[in-house]
Parts: structure tokens; C-alpha cells; sequence
């Protein structure tokens, strides 16, 4: 058979790390591409990617997974066993309700705060602190005095006055959480803008006649963000700790939501005699909470934009 | 001939330092005018000042016969006046392609037939479409440049704003970047205002030329008298002294002591 075309036929890699790329997408997946490259050669970090992927694929399936019923225990037979009971893999509550169970349910819980709280505090501190950099003056003045008032007061403190001034429950704990835990991101935002606002690809795009609006939104935000994720991702063991606090304390889940800080504060009481009750979800919010550290770090290493951009 | 940019005793007060001092130029339509001087002379400044990007408190600015605001320029002013940026690593946007750097002056501007106009623009400035999708990062310092003379030309201006255009680059691609200037302005009959200290550039590309001093015009010339060294003030025969480089002289040994 003779060859027919004359160019070479690129291995996936080779077309994804092409210097000349031929189209938009192209050019897009092999910049993606070389992030990734320079994130899995960090180990550390592709075990913190393992264990956010895990609890991912963990809380789509709790329901085929989970052996017994998160919410319906066995009063009867089964209540406060150990760990390796028979049917009982981490043991159960004082309920006679499966602690794994719970844990696998809870993690559904868990993973929504998380979502929730970064899809509503990140856009809020990225648009504060972007304009507020751009702008400058008293815009400038105004947006960041707002941001001192709410970085003043400790993040649980405030949560907690949120939850009890709007009445406990799961929804209220993340707007609480959220409305807490943007002001980092806002002074994290505006930073990054103060640093590129006097650049000449800025002052370039406003001789071309861009509103300020299109500049902020266009030009000066795509550089915030790869700090603000790298932020973002570092944050959510705070925040998953802060929204076991707020279950601790029953101001966030309520009864008998599975949710890893209520069930820390069930097992409380006999702590010293079942130390398996409070323990169990304690890991899990340990395992979790170190997973997305190590994919924090990962990802500052990998979208460091002084090492990628050149 | 009519004027196509007319400055007249402007003044850029950076808080008390006086930056231009009561400074007029006039530059005719399709006419190359350079503006020559030691660092810190103000050459800069008026350029930034025409732009808009610094800070008028005296005098006017005319283009085209439209006398401009001291701050605000509109979205006409930049349809007719764009600038190319000194420094080509600092002017383009890190994290956009090519394609999307020649796309948004396009957007703002609302022109449509954005695709044949960036395979245009690329092949005017030299470079071809497989530039098109590359990120700055992956270009030269002369492609860069060629990229940002492209931005500027894409929407089409009378006027075009050179601040040293190739004081960052190396002696050879200064030379092709120069010679890309000339064929497009004269393709397309544009008027430049090109700032340089760089006497041998300023000679080669302008017909006429100011030299300033401190933020003052000291002298005005036509290219033609530089180059035959029919200058009147000193400062501009230093300039010229200056800009032949380094001279070796016989130093007498000094006595050991």
C-alpha cells in the first residue's frame, strides 16, 4: 500500500503539543494539556485529585453502595456496635443506623456545600476585587472597607450570627458560609488586577477603544482566576470544616441528615465507651479535607501564570 | 497639505513636574514625523497625551480637524489614532492567541468579516496563517512586534503612534520591523509620529523631525539637515555625538602611584 497523504500523521501528542496550532480548539486543548502534564508529575497532588474524584463518584452512587439505609436504623438489635460487627463494616450510632451509610449519604451533603460555596463566593470576591482594582479611587475605597468590615469578624463567628438570625438548617449553613468567605477572594482578586491594570496589553486593549466594563470582564479577570482557584480549592477544607461546626453545633444539618459534623456532635456523648461513633465521620472529614489541600497545592504549581506564561 | 495631528502649547503637569512644557508640533496628512531626545525628554509623554493616557492641564490637541477632550477620547478617535507600544513582551495579553488579540479590536469596533480581515492583517505584517491560534509566549520578540503593528493596523487608522517601535528588539529584526513600517505606510498612506532615541532610525524612517529637551522642543529639523549635520543647537550635536556610540580615545597612562 503506498502512502497517500504526504504529511505526517501526529500522534495525539504530538498534535497537542504543536507549536503552530491550526485552530482555536487546538490551541486551547494544548495549552490544557501542558497544565496537566505539569500537574501529574506532582504525585502528591494526583492522590488529592484521587480522593476529591473518589468522594465525587462516592456520592453519585451512595445509593448503590450504601448497605444499609442512612435515616432508618435497627433500634432493636443493633444499636452502638463496633467497628467489623457483622453487616456493620465501621460499626453504628446510638440509633442502630449504619455509620457507613451515613458517611456514604453524608458525603453528598458534604460535596454540596462545597459546590455551592465556591460557585457563590468566588464570583462575588472576583467581580469585587477586579473592579474595585481597575477602578481605583473611591470605588476602590468604598469595595474594600466593605471587604475589611466582613474579613473583621471570625469567619465562624459571623456564619454563626447568619444561621442564627435566618434559623439553622443545611441551605442557610452555606449562604452563611458563602457570604463569609469571599472578602479573601476579593483582596486576592484585586491584587492580581492592581498588578496588571498598568501593563501595556492593558493600556493596548483601551486604546483600542474598550469600556471598562469589557476590559475588566475580558482582559483583567482571565489573569485573577488561576490564583482565585488555587485559593478557592486551598478554602474548602475550611469551609467543610466550617460547615461541620455549624452541624456541631446544630445550627447546619439538622436531624436526621447524615451530614459528618452533625454525626461528630451525636457521638459526643459516649465518646470515651463508642469512640467509633465520632471518629468515623472525624476521618472522613480528615481524608477529605486533606485531599483538596493536596489538590490546592497541585494546582498552584500547575497554574502558577508566572511559570506557565512562558 | 492639511494637518493631521496639530499640538499646540500642551502641557503635562505629573503632579508639579512638568512633563511637556508648552509644546506645539504641527504633522501633515501622510507625513512621518520623529520625535527624538534623551530618556525623560517628554518624547514619550506626548505620545501617551495624544492617547489620552496622561494627564493634559493645558493646551490642545487637534486630529484630523477634531479638537480632543483633555482626558476622554471616544471610540472615533481610536477608529483614526492607534499606537504600537515600545516594549512587544508587555503589550500583548498573556493569555490570548494571536486570533483573539487581532479579534477584539474587531469586537469592540463592531466589524464584521472578522475572518478574512485576521488572515489579512497576518499576511500584511509578514506573517502567515499558522501564526494565527499561537499564544504570545510562542512567538519571537520581532513576531510580536509584527502581532501588535498588526492590532493596530486591523481597524484601519489614519494615524499611528510608534513609541521606539524597535528599541526592544535585536539590530536585524530592527531592520525588518523598520522596513514593514515604511511598505505599510506607504501602502496605505499613513501618518506617523514615531518617537526614538535612536537617531539613525529617525533619520531613515521621517521626514522631518523635533528633538526635545526636558519637555521642550529645542530644535526642529528635516531629516535631510541631520543627515548632513546642518544643526544649530548643541544639544543636538551631542545627540548626534551620542548616537555614533562609543568612541575609543588615547588615554595618556596615568603615573603609577
Amino acid at each position: 500500500m503506498s502512502q497517500i497523504s504526504e504529511t505526517p500523521v501526529l500522534s495525539r501528542r504530538e498534535w497537542l503539543l504543536s507549536d503552530r496550532p491550526q485552530s482555536r480548539l487546538q490551541a486551547r486543548l494544548g495549552r490544557a494539556y501542558m497544565t496537566w502534564r505539569r500537574f501529574s508529575s506532582n504525585r502528591l497532588a494526583m492522590v488529592g485529585l484521587g480522593i476529591i474524584l473518589l468522594l465525587v463518584a462516592v456520592a453519585i452512587l451512595a445509593d448503590v453502595l450504601a448497605p444499609h439505609s442512612p435515616v432508618i436504623g435497627n433500634l432493636g438489635g443493633a444499636r452502638l456496635l463496633p467497628p467489623g460487627s457483622e453487616g456493620y463494616l465501621l460499626g453504628t450510632d446510638d440509633q442502630g443506623r449504619d455509620i457507613l451509610s451515613r458517611l456514604l449519604h453524608g458525603s453528598r451533603l458534604t460535596l454540596l456545600v462545597i459546590v455551592l460555596v465556591a460557585v457563590i463566593a468566588a464570583p462575588i470576591g472576583l467581580l469585587v476585587g477586579a473592579v474595585s482594582g481597575y477602578a481605583g479611587g473611591w470605588v476602590d475605597a468604598v469595595l474594600m472597607r466593605i471587604t475589611d468590615i466582613f474579613l473583621a469578624f471570625p469567619k465562624l463567628v459571623l456564619a454563626l450570627a447568619f444561621v442564627a438570625a435566618m434559623g439553622p438548617g443545611i441551605e442557610n449553613a452555606i449562604l452563611a458560609i458563602a457570604i463569609t468567605s469571599w472578602p479573601p477572594y476579593a483582596r486576592i482578586a484585586r491584587a492580581e488586577t492592581l498588578a496588571v491594570r498598568h501593563s501595556d496589553y492593558i493600556a493596548a486593549v483601551r486604546l483600542m477603544g474598550a469600556s471598562p466594563f469589557r476590559i475588566v470582564l475580558r482582559h483583567v479577570m482571565p489573569m485573577c482566576v488561576s490564583s482565585l482557584i488555587v485559593r478557592v480549592t486551598l478554602d474548602m477544607a475550611g469551609i467543610i470544616l466550617t460547615a461541620a461546626g455549624l452541624g456541631f453545633l446544630g445550627l447546619g444539618a439538622q436531624p436526621p441528615l447524615p451530614e459528618w459534623g452533625a454525626m461528630i456532635a451525636a457521638g459526643r456523648r459516649f465518646i470515651l465507651d463508642q469512640w467509633w461513633v465520632a471518629t468515623m465521620p472525624g476521618l472522613a472529614i480528615l481524608i477529605v479535607s486533606l485531599g483538596f489541600n493536596l489538590l490546592g497545592d497541585g494546582l498552584r504549581d500547575a497554574l502558577d501564570p508566572r511559570e506557565s506564561g512562558q | 497639505m492639511t494637518a493631521a495631528v496639530s499640538i499646540d502649547d500642551l502641557v503635562v503637569d505629573y503632579d508639579g513636574f512638568l512633563a511637556l512644557d508648552r509644546v506645539s508640533i504641527e504633522i501633515a496628512s501622510g507625513e512621518s514625523f520623529g520625535l527624538v531626545g534623551e530618556s525623560g525628554s517628554g518624547k514619550s509623554t506626548l505620545l501617551r497625551a495624544i492617547a489620552g493616557l496622561a494627564p493634559v492641564s493645558a493646551g490642545t490637541i487637534t486630529v484630523n480637524g477634531q479638537t480632543l477632550a483633555a482626558r476622554y477620547r471616544d471610540k472615533a478617535f481610536f477608529r483614526q489614532v492607534q499606537m504600537v507600544f515600545q516594549d512587544p513582551y508587555g503589550s500583548l495579553h498573556p493569555r490570548q492567541t494571536v486570533d483573539r488579540l487581532l479579534l477584539e479590536p474587531l469586537a469592540i469596533h463592531g466589524i464584521d468579516n472578522a475572518e478574512p480581515r485576521i488572515l489579512r492583517a497576518l499576511d500584511e505584517v509578514g506573517l502567515g496563517a499558522s501564526f494565527r491560534f499561537r499564544y504570545s509566549h510562542q512567538l519571537s520578540g520581532g513576531q510580536r512586534q509584527r502581532i501588535a503593528i498588526a492590532r493596530a493596523l486591523i481597524i484601519e487608522p489614519s494615524i499611528l503612534l510608534l513609541d521606539e517601535p524597535t528599541s526592544a528588539l535585536d539590530a536585524s529584526v530592527q531592520a525588518e520591523v523598520l522596513n514593514l513600517l515604511e511598505q505599510v505606510r506607504r501602502d496605505r498612506q499613513l501618518t506617523f509620529l514615531m518617537v526614538s532615541h535612536d537617531l539613525g532610525v529617525v533619520t531613515h524612517m521621517c521626514d522631518r523631525l523635533a528633538v526635545m529637551k526636558s519637555g521642550r522642543v529645542v530644535e526642529r529639523l528635516s531629516s535631510g539637515d541631520l543627515a548632513s549635520g546642518k544643526v544649530e543647537q548643541t544639544y543636538t550635536q551631542e545627540l548626534m555625538v551620542a548616537s555614533k556610540g562609543f568612541v575609543r580615545r588615547v588615554i595618556a597612562p596615568a603615573p603609577a602611584g
